[in-house]
């Protein structure tokens, strides 16, 4: 029972396809409960008002990263096999940048869109909308920034392989990155705090 | 109207979440993603208006139709992203969240978020196929596996959104 089960046979290609619907209720399941279905409360994290978007993807982040170093460490699971994304340096920039613009306008990523949908926002159905329109034109004109778009291109490489050092070194500097990061957090919020109590009295 | 639960803390939300992400590892080999969803979709329609054969030998298109055949029920993200529809709309319910509204900014009509809200998503999702990947595919999927160009979407698209907030102040507060 080693995973990834899909590559290693443990299941099928139709097992495959009947985790996905399962797996994707329990993430919108977990981005519901944590307020992420709100665009006010997203946007907040622009502002440093809220936090929550920080807060819930680097725990996030750092529960995988840290489960799936150590699943395989100990044999259960073979990151060899699992997909790890290719990198195109400036795509991949240009493209941050224009997401970041995008997220902070609609207050909401992809993700959340839907499950702001879902709850009824209507605003969440109008990025759902304009998100298909995005693609739709990027389709469109794809021949004229096809250059740019596999431009830059470095493989499918790590942060741990770029510095020529262990996976686990790199999966321990984000681990302190992290944290140093949640610290950071909970003062600026003891600041928003005191804050609303001045203008509160 | 019975008063709305709180949300859960953000860190346990996390946790949950990526433990989500690790199950995604362990069962497919890929992870989580919603953009990837979105492209599918569009490239099923596109090819279903178009035709298979033109949609196929697009190079936009080609790598979301599966042997020149667009199946968007047939592809893993779209079906992710449909459970993520049904798990946002069940937690809502219970929480007693759902409610048909416009969430937006204290100085911004109803009209005016719509229209944010739209314009938006259209920039996200051409910055997302920009980037061959969103918050869920990039960020998380591709950071907890330290992908070098993950980290770069992760700086560029935190560093953009804080350096025009200001100029979009009017948006949010």
């Amino acid at each position: 029972m080693n995973g990834p089960f899909a590559e290693t046979g443990v299941i099928g290609p139709l097992g495959t396809l009947l985790s996905a619907p399962l797996i994707g209720f329990a993430f919108g399941w977990f981005l519901e409960r944590s307020g992420l279905g709100s665009a006010r409360k997203l946007a907040g994290q622009f502002y440093l008002t809220d936090l929550a978007v920080f807060k819930v993807m680097f725990s996030a982040l750092l529960t995988a990263m840290l489960g799936a170093f150590w699943l395989d460490a100990v044999g259960l699971l073979d990151l060899r096999l699992v997909y790890l994304p290719e990198t195109f340096v400036l795509p991949q920039a240009a493209g941050g940048a224009l997401f970041g613009a995008g997220f902070l306008v609609a207050g909401l990523c992809p993700g959340t869109s839907c499950v702001a949908a879902a709850a009824g926002r209507l605003d969440g159905v109008g990025v759902v909308a304009g998100m298909l329109a995005g693609v739709f034109l990027f389709n469109l004109g794809f021949d004229w920034v096809a250059g740019f778009y596999n431009s830059t291109p470095l493989g499918a490489v790590t942060l741990a392989d770029l510095a020529g050092v262990p996976r686990g070194v790199g999966v321990a500097v984000v681990t302190a990155v992290a944290l140093a990061g949640f610290a950071i957090a909970a003062r600026i919020e003891g600041k928003i705090a005191m804050k609303s109590r001045h203008e509160g009295s | 109207m019975k008063r709305p639960q709180p949300y859960l803390d953000p860190y346990l939300a996390g946790v949950g979440i990526g433990l989500v992400l690790l199950a995604a590892y362990v069962v497919t080999g890929r992870g989580l993603g919603a953009s990837g969803a979105f492209a599918s979709v569009v490239a099923a329609g596109t090819a279903a208006v178009e035709g298979t054969a033109r949609a196929s030998a697009s190079p936009a298109l080609a790598p979301y139709l599966v042997d020149g055949i667009a199946s968007p029920l047939g592809d893993w993200l779209v079906l992710e992203l449909v459970g993520v529809v049904a798990g946002g709309f069940v937690s809502a319910w219970l929480a007693g969240r759902t409610q048909r509204t416009i969430d937006r900014g204290p100085g911004l009509g109803g009209t005016q978020r719509m229209f944010a809200a739209v314009s938006g998503g259209v920039v996200m999702g051409i910055g997302a196929k920009l980037a061959r990947g969103c918050t869920s595919g990039q960020a998380l999927t591709g950071g907890a596996l330290l992908s070098v160009g993950s980290w770069i979407f992760i700086a560029t698209c935190f560093a953009s959104g804080y350096a025009l907030a200001p100029v979009a102040r009017k948006l949010w507060r």
